[in-house]
């Protein structure tokens, strides 16, 4: 797939959150649509994952740390054919397998997360099994930069080091931003480059919403060491009114702002579409 | 030299112990280690996981012998459980081994959502439970995990009361397809169980018949339990003794059997009072409508006096001598009523 189609692609996906969360009267808007064009790049290009392979062991992982962002997950997977994507209309609701945190009960999903600071500690032992099997598949996780305060994080980060788990990459959607205000405000925890970095991570920083330079990123060998891709990435990107604003984090459009986010991202599909003309 | 540590058992439980024709096995926590290792050179498959615990969980010797099969975390118990669901949802058998204390009060999330939410078949071993520690004091003082661990959905927990029971546990974990939580401590044991015993998840085991009152035990209270009914055997009461095993799924039936066919009923566990077998065994009792005289025998509420093992389980009751006074109370209290 091409940059543009991937270009695209996430607009589309970006519709369809909006969509979704609105339908539901709940979810986390900043933050998927900050870790869209991230997923995008991962199940478009990146990894070995499929709902044919899904049961073999060789397929590759992904466990979404941040779990909150389950929307833009969905989407994804719906997009991959792990499910009819009108299943989507039930979100949240009664008896729907589509919790506001992933859960196993959708197909796609490894494990179940949404409290923070849980899925680098399991990418670590999935890692770990892939090592002890010399098996060729490869663990990715999603983490947002406000749960880096999660010492669990740390612990997980030192494990991985040592163990020299290169099938491993983690992702961080870097938004700078979290429910209370700027992540640098609320409890700093920069510079995270560096801290990785002495933490034993081969480290890579990179604009989280560039598909070639997050593809590159993402496929860079990484010998004896886990990989760390920070994405810079803009929360409620894609909407000109959410993106960068606090309160997006999981704020629910109301009728009148949701007809305003669908024309932009209306008028944003109609230019790509143009351009790929 | 430092002093012997006191025994569980006073000069005349011991000498019941030999009555009963009783013998001492070795420790639980060597018994597990044993029977891991042992399955693990069959099934390499088999992953030990531990938080700078390999010492304190006799895994040295599993270490050395099969160096692949198992994963240094360091301390760092909340990487513990996450690793080792992690571990175990890539397909391997992996059993995360940490002090009961660490293990489930500072992992109690991992346990929740790694484990048991996400239904990996994982198993985590609770070493030195209970007030294994003795004098090191509540921090390595487990009397929450009970009570706690019961709470989440998706858990069998396991306490055996003795080398047979920790053996079968261990097997039967290492083939389970779901989370599983064992606990035990690292005194040794005394064999309670005749051979050809059958271990079966949820079922607890009766070690004694009788119908004057019943004694259910778990883990390693089910001794003492033992040695009260022989006690009172002396002075004409024909008590039973339960292994109540299995905490999750919970043996009701042999709850209420007892509840309807005992006088009286006595349950003791080395856990808080609060959220354990004892008010798992009431809430049963209570709902079934039966009335039978109960008491529940674990620590209160309190500060947990120091001292050994030996000197707390006494000081609470948690022995023979404590246990049947227990009992007696009861039934005089029955006897008044009638």
């Amino acid at each position: 797939m091409t940059d543009q189609e991937l270009k695209l692609k996430s607009v589309q996906y970006r519709q369809k959150i909006l969509r979704y969360i609105t339908e539901a009267g709940a979810g986390h808007t900043g933050g998927s649509l900050s870790c869209t064009d991230i997923l995008n790049v991962l199940y478009n290009r990146v990894m070995n994952v499929s709902p044919q392979n899904f049961s073999s062991p060789a397929r590759d992982r992904y466990i979404q740390s941040k779990g909150h962002s389950v929307e833009a997950l969905y989407v994804v997977l719906a997009d991959c054919g792990f499910f009819p994507e009108s299943e989507l209309e039930t979100l949240c609701h009664y008896k729907s397998p589509f919790v506001g945190h992933p859960t196993r009960k959708v197909p796609g999903i490894e494990m179940n997360t949404g409290a923070l600071g849980h899925g680098l500690p399991i990418c670590v032992g999935l890692a770990i099994a892939g090592k002890l099997d010399a098996a060729p598949h490869r663990v990715f996780t999603l983490l947002g930069d406000g749960e880096m305060a999660e010492g669990s994080n740390w612990e997980a980060a030192m494990a991985a080091a040592h163990y020299e788990l290169d099938n491993l990459t983690a992702i961080l959607d870097h938004n700078t931003l979290q429910i209370t205000g700027h992540t640098r405000d609320v409890c700093s925890n920069e510079p995270l480059d560096e801290k990785f970095a002495s933490f034993g991570w081969n480290v890579i920083t990179v604009d989280g919403h560039d598909f070639a330079k997050l593809t590159e990123a993402l496929e860079a060998p990484s010998p004896g060491k886990p990989k760390m891709v920070i994405a810079n990435t803009v929360k409620g990107r894609g909407v000109s009114f959410m993106e960068n604003v606090v309160s997006w984090h999981h704020g629910v459009p109301s009728a009148e702002q949701y007809e305003l986010a669908q024309n932009e991202l209306a008028a944003a599909e109609l230019a790509l579409a143009g351009e790929a003309r | 030299m430092s002093a012997p540590a006191p025994s569980m058992f006073t000069p005349a439980a011991l000498d019941l112990l030999t009555k009963l024709g009783l013998k001492k096995g070795r420790a639980n926590l060597e018994e597990f280690a044993a029977t891991l290792e042992e399955l693990a050179r069959d099934n390499p498959n088999i992953i030990a996981v531990t938080s700078d615990s390999r010492g304190s969980g006799k895994l040295g010797h599993f270490g050395k012998e099969l160096p692949k099969q198992i994963v240094e975390v360091g301390i760092a118990e909340q990487n513990l459980v996450g690793i080792t669901a992690g571990l175990a949802a890539a397909g391997k058998k992996s059993f995360g081994v940490s002090p009961a204390c660490f293990l489930t009060a500072r992992s109690f999330e991992q346990i929740k959502n790694d484990v048991c939410y996400s239904d990996v078949p994982a198993t985590l071993v609770g070493i030195s439970a209970g007030v294994s520690y003795g004098a090191l004091g509540s921090t390595h003082h487990s009397l929450h995990d009970v009570a706690a661990l019961r709470c989440i959905h998706n858990l069998t927990i396991l306490l055996p009361a003795d080398n047979f029971e920790t053996r079968e546990a261990i097997r039967l974990a290492a083939s389970a397809p779901h989370p599983v939580f064992v606990r035990f401590g690292k005194a040794a044991m005394y064999d309670l169980h005749p051979a050809g015993t059958k271990f079966e998840v949820g079922k607890a085991i009766t070690l004694r018949e009788g119908n004057d009152v019943a004694f259910i035990g778990t883990g390693e209270t089910v001794v003492h339990c033992l040695l009260a009914a022989a006690k009172l055997a002396e002075q004409g009461l024909n008590c039973r003794v339960i292994s109540m095993h299995t905490i999750k799924p919970f043996d009701s039936d042999a709850v209420l059997k007892a509840a309807r066919e005992c006088r009286a009923i006595v349950t003791a566990e080395e856990h808080s009072v609060y959220g354990g077998l004892g008010e798992a065994c009431a809430g049963v009792i209570a709902q079934s409508g039966i009335a039978v005289p109960m008491k529940i025998t674990g620590f209160p509420d309190e500060d947990t006096v120091t001292g050994a093992q030996a000197d707390i389980f006494r000081h609470y009751g948690l022995s023979m001598e404590g246990l049947a006074a227990s009992a007696k109370e009861l039934l005089e209290r029955a006897g008044a009523r009638a």
